[in-house]
């Protein structure tokens, strides 16, 4: 009988890539909407602006029936972007507008002549309000923090 | 972009990552980690809370399929699944994926 460490999932994601341009021409490529467009695969219909929904049709081949919408809740130039949305909600039978939003944040610092970029998708522990019992209420909050080091020990 | 990052179980995946956002309920789990069945009396022991308490708090954890409960004799028991929790971890793997793949495009965007 031996035990087997399984780590328990956190809820979020954070990325890091280094990448060889300078900060101000990735500030470009994600704050305007047509060049996050050409690598984000989505053809938006109007500049991004606080508070607004960005929507517009995705470009990837295989996918172009569907909508992508975001609601943009940070333009901090040129070192914050952010939005919240539904991650994969493209299924056009489900109405996503009453499921919980994550949120995704671009962070971008100078790493001499080029950027690192930084982005956190998180909030995957938020259920929707109509999903909700009294006990989740009662716990509401990050969690990440508390289970990083938390592990359940299970028998293989 | 591949088919699988569209495979969405985020509904599921919200009321886990929710259930399993407490410290009781965490602990719970812990105990239950060994695969092995116990009774609320049993999970009751260590812990400052009322039997009433641990109830509620297994039943957030059942309703999320983070445990299930069988009947033994007239008392119910109670067991990890922990399939649930390798569920939630490939939704969020799925999800890491395509971020990959979308900050792969950016890079070659501005690296041009």
């Amino acid at each position: 009988m031996s035990n087997q460490e399984v780590a328990i999932v956190s809820d979020r994601i954070e990325k890091t890539i280094d990448l060889n341009a300078p900060l101000e021409r990735v500030w470009r490529a994600i704050s305007d909407h047509t060049e996050f467009g050409a690598w984000f695969k989505v053809a938006l219909e109007a500049p991004f602006a606080v508070g607004q929904e960005a929507r517009g049709q995705i470009t990837h081949p295989g996918y172009e029936h569907v909508t992508w919408t975001a609601t943009v809740v940070a333009i901090e130039p040129p070192t914050r972007f952010a939005f919240t949305w539904h991650p994969y909600g493209v299924d056009p039978n489900v109405d996503y507008t009453k499921e919980e939003p994550t949120l995704v944040e671009f962070r971008l610092e100078p790493l001499g002549a080029g950027t690192r970029l930084t982005v956190v998708e998180s909030g995957f522990d938020k259920v929707p309000a109509h999903r909700r019992d009294e006990a989740f209420r009662m716990n509401e909050g990050g969690w990440a923090q508390q289970v990083q080091n938390i592990k359940v020990h299970v028998e293989a | 972009m591949k088919p699988s990052p569209f495979d969405p179980a985020p509904i599921l995946a919200a009321q886990v990552f929710a259930a399993l956002g407490d410290r009781t309920r965490l602990s719970l789990l812990a105990k239950l980690g060994d695969g092995q069945a116990r009774s609320i009396a049993v999970l009751s022991t260590d812990t400052a809370l009322t039997r009433q308490a641990i109830t509620k708090h297994l039943h957030v954890l059942q309703d999320a399929g983070l445990v299930a409960s069988l009947r033994v004799g007239r008392e119910s028991r109670f067991a990890a699944r922990l399939e649930t929790l390798d569920e939630a971890r490939a939704y969020l793997d799925r999800v890491s994926r395509h971020w990959d793949d979308t900050l792969g495009r950016l890079k070659a965007f501005v690296e041009d």
